[in-house]
């Protein structure tokens, strides 16, 4: 880390906007702390030149006193967003050699508002993974060592493509999470359809937003589960990310989904008192066999935010225990329908084959990964003829129902709801691989139930595991009041500190 | 409107008589620039795949956007259909894999269509028509087209098509012989056109129809229907139906039973074949497409629409028939095309003064009639002018020219001297005819001296009057008035 790439995404920008640095510079030192963590992984395309060519727009637009709110700022893009010209496969092998010839709203909104476009960042397979292990470009390292490594010990990892015994970074937005935890960028874009912003957040001790479904575009996004899908935020900050959300966000003519009310300033809302606000903590999230240290974590969340004027109420969520199996029907069915343009016909992988049926099934087989697969089988099956109305169906009156738990208790004068992010601090690469997809699916279990509602949900880093690993608290706000959680967010923010990772050992 | 009696639509077996039941699934292509969800143009015929947006062509990340030209479209023709609107409706999609099918499913209307029941009259003969009820109507894309023809080992695809708004217009099955489906087919392709919500363009795929047939014994319940597939004009849907009934007959009077699947009907061999059996039917696993909102639909806006209606082919008919005088046989003629039953308004109208309006009717029925059809267009576009038919008619009546002249004046209006005024090409043409007692009575009296056997003949059989008339007429270039002539006669011969 160099003074440069240590500062935050608002430092960064000030520091910018009195001259005292300039973008190429910061954004050098960021192609640089790249190109030292190539072991992370964390990046699957770096844009050097183009970066140095925005920065120097950035500076050029700078010197005449103009520029955006992100002007010449560094940042990265996860692989799902389409990048015109430049490599966007989502991490999947069935889209290889694509570069689109468009700009994904969100991203175009970030170039608009002066940001500098790094490269594209490692997911899961088209964001089907909670530890980024399902990439086709391989598993991410996290900068955060394992309790039991020493610095050698994880550098000799690093040069193994499997990254065995290394921290994950989480999923499905994990290059993301690497990257802005180990300083490659002030801040990346991710995506959330059941945790995956907010599950590699609270993994690397970042902050993380998925907002309000509907409140950025879904237009040039890859599409996992278009219902949940919502894109969003990771940085070091709780002011950062607002910073980011608030150009990210808005209305878009291109997706009917997306809502048209205009974005607030949401870096208004850092530092507002969260006085007399009431905070909800529902019982439902307190599992049978829970880890300990995550339940401390819990109360002395709800403890910082009482000390900081806020009212903390017992709340009842009764349907949250459904959410996770009804999510795994949703999510799958409409990821089976979603990837089903993905048939080697107009672009991306293509395994030769004499006729078309053969053509699909080899393309399809080779192209996509286990996890994908399972997923695309599972969401097949449950939207099958005599199986709709047992599963889809089902699942999506559940999730009315979980909706109308949230509605009850915002309406019952509830502001946010506070909750775990995660079951368990960070696990290891290649610890689940033999493990049940199951137990994968549990790292969601805190955060489908805000996708399956629609809602916007925060999480911030909150302590340390006795591990000496990172864990995090989540927001869960009524729809559209973002501005809520970055009050709330930076209250804990205070409280609890923020949290780095241990030196540059991958460097 | 009487009911039919008799079983004049029965089919004969060998063991006894059989009755057809048709439902039509009709696909019309919606008339407006845009595909349903992209802004791509729905031109006709350009060079393959230049009409396809990043949407059409399915690619990651892109999301459909209705077109609310293509609702309205939808709305106007459910109105016209007498039909129930949806307020709200809802789109699904159609999961199957085809290389034409870019997105892997075709985004179409299955729980909640925005159009529900509805019913149209189909006039089978001037004095008896049937009701079939319209079940639903549904929007939805068409998919791309599949080019084998270019390689010797690939297949190509063409993408400009893929997108574009088909509206599918369900009938319930009310329909009981293949004439009765095509007359139906007729009816809603007249009432497309007059509401200009698809131009009903059968050679280039802008109707087509998915036909169900199942035959029973009169009275018995419903048999087993077969689906015949994409049928693209008129004369073959009815050509279908018989050849799909006979073999059904066929197979359940030899004992067999008719399995549910579907055909496709080869017009060239004159048969159907089976596509798919139901066992292989595809599971197309619908759910509500989740890029798109439920289509909510503004009263207000509805009545808008269907103020702005125009007059429809059952009204225009009844009007004719009370206004003009016309029989029901010419008027259903007439107004089978909005086009041509303007023509006929505008043509008894001209000049402010209504003429002969079943002169009119006759002279566009018959030879303006023909002459279209020799061009291949319709009567208002044969290339004379509703004013140009009102003169000529107005000629014939005032007694400037007989009906013989009058067809002839037609052929040279519609010919080399197209464009030109009637009234000022019979003068430039002495066409005029002679009514000039003085003149014909001295042709009368050259025939007459040409043939004194013939003149003889007549005195004791008038029948023969015909003959003269026609002589007379062809000495005097079909110019003189064939009533003069014939009085001239009858004076000279003593009749």
């Amino acid at each position: 880390m160099t003074d440069l790439t240590s500062l935050t995404l608002a430092e960064a920008r000030d520091r910018l906007a009195s001259r005292a640095i300039s973008s190429r510079d910061l954004t050098a030192a960021h192609l640089a702390a790249i190109d030292r963590a190539k072991g992370l992984n964390a990046f699957v395309a770096v844009t050097a030149e183009k970066a140095l060519a925005m920065a120097d727009a950035s500076d050029a637009r700078l010197a005449r006193g103009e520029g955006g709110p992100l002007e010449g700022l560094p940042i990265g893009v996860k692989d799902l967003y389409a990048t015109e010209g430049v490599h966007t496969q989502a991490c999947s092998h069935i889209l290889d050699g694509f570069k689109p010839a468009y700009e994904s709203t969100v991203t175009a909104n970030l170039w608009r508002d002066g940001a500098v476009m790094l490269g594209k960042l490692n997911m899961d397979e088209f964001a089907m993974g909670s530890s980024n292990e399902t990439s086709y470009y391989g598993p991410v390292a996290s900068p955060w060592l394992p309790p039991n490594f020493s610095p050698t010990q994880a550098r000799a990892a690093l040069a193994d493509k499997g990254k065995r015994g290394l921290m994950a970074p989480g999923g499905s937005s994990g290059g993301s999470s690497s990257a802005v935890a180990a300083h490659l960028c002030l801040a990346a874009t991710a995506s959330d359809t059941g945790g995956s912003i907010r599950q590699p957040a609270a993994l690397t001790g970042i902050v993380g937003i998925k907002p309000t479904y509907g409140r950025c575009s879904r237009w040039g996004m890859v599409a996992f589960a278009s219902s949940l899908d919502q894109a969003g935020p990771l940085a070091r900050t709780v002011r950062d990310a607002a910073i980011m959300l608030r150009s990210m966000a808005g209305p878009d003519p291109k997706d009917s989904t997306c809502s048209p009310s205009p974005v607030p300033d949401y870096e208004a809302s850092v530092g507002r008192s969260v006085k007399g606000l009431t905070i909800g903590v529902p019982k439902e999230y307190r599992l049978e066999g829970m880890n300990p240290e995550i339940e401390a974590l819990w109360a002395k969340g709800a403890e910082w935010l009482r000390a900081a004027g806020a009212t903390i109420v017992d709340v009842s969520l009764p349907n949250t225990r459904h959410a996770l199996p009804a999510y795994y029907i949703v999510a799958p069915a409409e990821a089976s329908s979603n990837l089903a343009r993905y048939d080697g016909v107009r672009y991306g992988l293509r395994e030769p084959a004499s006729e078309i049926v053969d053509l699909y099934q080899k393309t399809r087989a080779s192209g996509f990964g286990p996890e994908v697969r399972r997923r695309l089988m599972i969401g097949t099956y449950v939207l099958s003829a005599g199986y709709y109305d047992a599963y889809y169906l089902r699942a999506q009156k559940i999730r009315t129902l979980i909706k109308r738990d949230f509605e009850i208790a915002f309406g019952n004068g509830v502001d946010a709801i506070l909750t775990p992010a995660t079951p368990s601090p960070a696990f290891a690469i290649g610890a689940m691989a033999s493990a049940d997809p199951v137990e994968m699916y549990l790292n969601d279990v805190f955060t489908v139930t805000v996708n399956m509602a629609g809602l916007p949900g925060l999480v911030t880093p909150a302590g340390l595991s006795a591990d000496g690993l990172p864990l995090g608290l989540q927001l869960i706000g009524r729809p559209f009041d973002e501005e809520t959680l970055f009050a709330l967010g930076e209250a804990i923010e205070q409280a609890a500190g923020r949290f780095s990772p241990p030196e540059a050992w991958w460097a | 409107m009487t009911v039919q009696t008799g079983n004049a639509k029965l089919l004969k077996g060998a063991t006894g008589d059989w009755e057809t039941v048709i439902g039509l699934e009709v696909h019309a292509q919606v008339t407006s620039r845009a595909k349903l969800f992209s802004g791509a143009s729905t031109e006709f015929g350009g060079e393959p795949n230049t009409h396809v947006s990043l949407v059409d062509a399915a690619m990651p990340g892109m999301l459909p956007v209705i077109n609310r030209e293509c609702v309205a479209q939808a709305v106007r023709t459910g109105l016209a259909l007498k039909a129930q609107i949806n307020k709200r409706s809802t789109f699904d999609r159609k999961n199957y894999f085809y290389p034409d099918l870019p997105q892997g499913y075709q985004i179409s209307q299955y729980k909640s269509p925005i159009v529900g029941e509805g019913e149209i009259q189909v006039d089978l003969t001037p004095d008896y028509a049937i009701r079939v009820g319209i079940e639903r109507l549904h929007l939805e894309q068409d998919a791309g087209k599949s080019l084998h023809d270019q390689s010797p080992t690939m297949s190509f695809v063409d993408l400009n098509r893929s997108g574009v708004a088909l509206m599918e217009i369900v009938s319930k099955p009310d329909l009981r012989s293949a004439d009765e489906a095509k007359a139906y087919v007729g009816k809603l392709r007249t009432i497309l056109r007059y509401i200009g919500s698809c131009d009903g363009d059968m050679e280039k795929g802008s109707l087509r129809a998915d036909v169900n047939v199942s035959v029973r014994r009169p009275g018995e319940p419903l048999g087993t229907r077969c689906e015949i597939k994409n049928v693209n004009s008129i004369r073959f849907i009815g050509q279908a139906i018989d050849t799909e009934a006979r073999r059904q007959i066929e197979i359940i009077e030899d004992g067999g039973t008719i399995q549910q699947e579907t055909r496709l009907f080869d017009p060239a061999r004159g048969e159907t074949r089976s596509m798919r059996s139901k066992e292989e039917a595809h599971d197309y696993r619908y759910f509500p497409d989740p890029d798109l909102l439920p289509l909510e639909l503004d009263g207000e806006w509805i009545d808008a629409l269907a103020a702005f209606l125009p007059e429809l082919p059952d009204a225009k008919k009844a009007r004719l028939i009370a206004d003009y005088g016309l029989s029901a046989y010419d008027a259903a003629v007439i107004v089978a095309e909005r086009e041509t039953a303007d023509f006929f308004e505008s043509a008894v109208n001209h000049g402010g003064a209504q003429r002969d309006a079943k002169a009119v009717a006759n002279w566009l029925m018959g030879d303006l009639s023909a002459q279209a059809n020799a061009q291949g267009v319709g009567v208002a576009d044969a290339g004379l002018s509703a004013a140009s038919l009102a003169t000529l008619v107005d000629l014939i009546c005032e007694g400037v020219i007989s009906g013989k002249i009058a067809k002839d004046l037609l052929v040279m209006l519609l010919g080399p001297d197209r464009g030109a005024d009637p009234r000022a090409l019979v003068e430039a043409r002495g066409l005029r005819q002679v009514t000039d007692t003085g003149a014909i009575d001295a042709a009368v009296g050259a025939v007459i001296a040409a043939n004194p056997d013939k003149a003889e003949q007549a005195r004791a059989k008038p029948g023969m009057l015909g003959w003269f008339v026609g002589q007379v007429m062809k000495a005097t270039g079909g110019k003189a008035n064939p009533q003069a002539v014939s009085d001239a006669l009858k004076t000279r011969l003593g009749l």
